[in-house]
C-alpha cells in the first residue's frame, strides 16, 4: 500500500492515462485568444489561449479559484447571466466570434450544451425533462417518444428508466440524475458538450459510468470538461489544459493557463514546473 | 479455511476516552426546560386567545345561527327577519374581483423585481422600499385613497368595482412580497439548466420558475385575500353600507360582511348583537374555507414534484 501514498511518483497516474491514437489530430471547434474574464474591476482569469479539438475530450484542471469554470462558461455565454461580468479577447466557434454583437445567444446555447456540477433535473417527469429542450426550441419532431428514447439511450439511461418515464426525475439517484441531465443536453443535438465537474457530487460507481459515457459520446460530440480530479482528467481526456492562479505586481490573484497539450505530455513530461508539481500531487 | 479469532482485539482507543455519566443528561438542564416552557407559553397565548374568541362568538351567535342568516336580507327594524345574504354575496363578489385585480398584477410585479430588475438601479430600489412601506400602511388610508381617486376621481361611486379595486391595492404589496419570496426560493440551478438548453428568459420563467413557485405564491396570495375579506374600515370610508339586494354586476352597490357586522354592533337592540355574532361565524367559516384551499393547493403541488 505504500506505493500509493508516494506522492512524488507519477507512475500511478501515468498507468491510467488515456491514450487513443485515433484522437490525436486537433481540428479546432472552439478557440480562445487573449481571453480575459472580469467581474467588475476584478480580472478572474487572464490571457487564456486555448484550442478545443473536434471529437476530443479536453480537460481543464487546476486548483480551486483558478478560473477553469469561468473560462468554460464563456463557451455557451453563461457568464452573461452574472451581473458585471465582462469578456475580453476572442472566443471563436468554428471560426465565428461567439461574442459578436449579432450572435444569437439562444442558438449558441443550443449548439454548446452544458452539464453542471450538481445534477439539476427539472422538477418534472423524466420524459418532460428530455422533451424540454426540443419543446422550448419549438422543434417540429415527428415523434417526441422516439427522440426521448434516443437521448436516454445515448446517455446509457434508457434501460434503467424506460418503465418509469412519467415519474418524477427527482426520484432518480444522483448518478442517474446526472445522466438524465446529459440526455437532456443531447436531446437538443448540440455540437459541443461542456461539463463543469460533472462527477464532483457522485459516488465512484456513478463517476465511472459518467466517464464511460463520455468515451461513447466523444465519437459524436466535442467534450470540454472541468475537473478538480487529476486522475479523472488523466483517465478520460485527450488533451489537458492546466490552470493555476498567481499574484500580480499589485498583489491581486488572477487565474492563468499555465500550459496545454496532450494529456500524456501534461501528465508525464510537462514543460512547466508548476504543472509537474500539481499533477504529481505536490500542491493543489 | 480457518479464521484466527484471536486477531480480533479490543479497540484500545475506546478505553482511554473518559466517559461522562449517562445520568443527568445535558438536555435536562433548567435552561433547556425554561426555554421549552417559554415556547409553550408563547404558543398558548395565541391559541387560547383564538379559542376564546371562537367559543365566545359561537355561544353568543348560536340562537341566531340558522338559515335566516343565509337566506334573508338585512333589516334595520326587524331583527327577527334580518339576515346577511346581501353581505355574503357582496363579500364573495368582492373577493373574486379583488383576486382578479391583485393576483396577476402582484405576481407580474414580483416576476419583474426578481427576474428582470437590476437592483443597482435607483428606481428598482425605490419600488422595493415603496412596496415594503405600502405593506405597512393602515387599511383606512387605502380607504381614503379609494374614496378620493376611484370612487370620486373616476366617478365610480361605492360599487363592487370601487371596493375590489381598493382592496386589491390594499393586498397588492402583500401579494408581491409573498410571490417574490416564492420565486426567490426556486433554485438558480433550475434557471441555469433551462437557459443552457436554449430556452429564452421568458420560457424559463413561464415553464420552470412560475410552476415551481406556485405553491408559495398561492398560499401567500390566499392569506393576503383572507386579510382583505375581514376589512371593514376601507369599505366604510368608501361609503359602503346596508343594502337589501345582492350585487348583480361590477357597477352594483353592495354591502359586505365586516361592514354589516360593524353596522349591527352599533345598534342598540341586543337581538342585533346576537345577529352580529352569528354573522361573524359565517365570516369565519368563509375565511377557514379559503385557508383550507390554500393548504390544499400547497400540498397538492408539493406532492406532484
Amino acid at each position: 500500500m505504500t506505493a500509493v501514498t508516494d506522492q512524488t511518483s507519477t507512475v500511478q497516474v501515468s498507468e491510467v492515462i488515456h491514450d487513443d491514437p485515433s484522437r490525436v489530430d486537433v481540428i479546432p471547434v472552439i478557440e480562445t485568444k487573449n481571453l480575459t474574464v472580469s467581474y467588475g474591476d476584478y480580472q478572474a482569469v487572464r490571457d487564456v489561449d486555448m484550442v478545443f479539438g473536434k471529437n476530443q475530450i479536453t480537460a481543464m484542471i487546476g486548483p480551486s479559484g483558478c478560473g477553469k469554470s469561468t473560462v468554460l462558461r464563456c463557451f455557451n455565454r453563461m457568464n452573461d447571466l452574472v451581473p458585471g461580468a465582462r469578456v475580453d479577447g476572442t472566443v471563436t466557434y468554428h471560426g465565428q466570434d461567439l461574442y459578436a454583437s449579432d450572435v444569437d445567444i439562444i442558438e449558441v446555447r443550443r449548439r454548446v450544451g452544458m452539464v453542471f456540477q450538481k445534477p439539476n433535473p427539472f422538477p418534472k417527469s423524466i420524459y418532460d425533462n428530455i422533451a424540454y429542450g426540443p419543446r422550448v426550441n419549438s422543434w417540429k419532431v415527428s415523434s417526441m417518444d422516439d427522440l426521448v428514447e434516443e437521448a436516454l439511450t445515448k446517455a446509457a439511461l434508457w434501460d434503467e428508466v424506460k418503465d418509469k418515464l412519467k415519474t418524477s426525475a427527482l426520484a432518480l439517484s444522483g448518478g442517474q440524475q446526472q445522466r438524465l441531465c446529459i440526455a437532456r443536453c443531447i436531446a437538443v443535438q448540440p455540437d459541443v458538450i461542456l461539463m463543469d465537474e460533472p462527477a464532483a457530487s457522485l459516488d465512484p460507481i456513478s463517476t465511472a459510468k459518467i466517464e464511460d459515457l463520455m468515451q461513447d459520446l466523444v465519437r459524436n460530440y466535442t467534450i470540454i470538461i472541468v475537473t478538480h480530479n487529476m486522475q479523472q482528467a488523466a483517465r478520460v481526456s485527450d488533451r489537458t489544459g492546466f490552470f493555476t492562479s498567481d499574484v500580480d505586481e499589485a498583489g491581486v490573484r488572477h487565474g492563468r493557463l499555465v500550459e496545454m497539450g496532450s494529456t500524456k505530455t501534461i501528465f508525464t513530461t510537462p514543460s512547466d514546473k508548476r504543472t509537474e508539481d500539481y499533477v504529481s500531487g505536490r500542491f493543489g | 479455511m480457518s479464521v484466527d479469532t484471536t486477531a480480533v482485539s479490543h479497540d484500545p482507543i475506546g478505553e482511554s476516552v473518559p466517559q461522562r455519566p449517562l445520568v443527568g443528561a445535558s438536555g435536562s438542564g433548567w435552561r433547556e426546560r425554561g426555554f421549552k416552557y417559554l415556547l409553550w407559553f408563547s404558543l398558548a397565548v395565541g391559541i387560547v386567545t383564538l379559542a376564546t374568541l371562537l367559543v365566545y362568538v359561537l355561544v353568543k351567535g348560536w340562537p341566531r345561527l340558522d338559515p335566516r342568516v343565509l337566506t334573508n336580507m338585512p333589516s334595520a327594524i326587524l331583527p327577527d327577519r334580518a339576515g346577511a345574504q346581501s353581505a355574503i354575496m357582496g363579500t364573495l363578489w368582492l373577493m373574486v374581483f379583488t383576486a382578479l385585480f391583485a393576483l396577476p398584477t402582484g405576481i407580474l410585479t414580483a416576476v419583474y423585481l426578481e427576474e428582470y430588475a437590476d437592483p443597482s438601479r435607483w428606481w428598482n430600489r425605490m419600488i422595493e422600499v415603496n412596496l415594503m412601506n405600502l405593506a405597512a400602511v393602515p387599511s383606512v388610508v387605502f380607504g381614503i385613497l379609494g374614496l378620493a381617486f376611484i370612487s370620486r376621481g373616476l366617478g365610480l361611486g361605492p360599487t363592487i368595482l370601487t371596493g375590489s379595486l381598493t382592496l386589491a391595492l390594499l393586498v397588492l404589496p402583500v401579494v408581491v412580497i409573498a410571490s417574490r419570496e416564492a420565486i426567490r426560493a426556486v433554485p438558480s440551478s433550475i434557471r441555469q439548466g433551462s437557459l443552457a438548453l436554449g430556452a429564452t428568459q421568458w420560457q424559463t420563467i413561464w415553464r420552470q420558475v412560475l410552476p415551481a413557485a406556485t405553491p408559495g405564491m398561492a398560499t401567500g396570495s390566499i392569506l393576503a385575500l383572507s386579510r382583505a375579506i375581514g376589512e371593514a374600515a376601507p369599505l366604510i370610508i368608501l361609503g359602503v353600507s346596508f343594502v337589501t339586494f345582492n350585487p348583480n354586476g361590477l357597477t352594483s352597490r353592495f354591502t359586505a360582511l365586516p361592514v354589516q357586522i360593524y353596522d349591527w354592533t352599533t345598534q342598540s337592540r341586543t337581538e342585533y348583537l346576537v345577529l352580529a355574532a352569528a354573522t361573524s361565524v359565517v365570516l369565519l367559516v368563509i375565511l377557514l374555507a379559503m385557508n383550507s384551499v390554500a393548504i390544499y393547493i400547497r400540498n397538492r403541488t408539493q406532492k406532484r414534484r
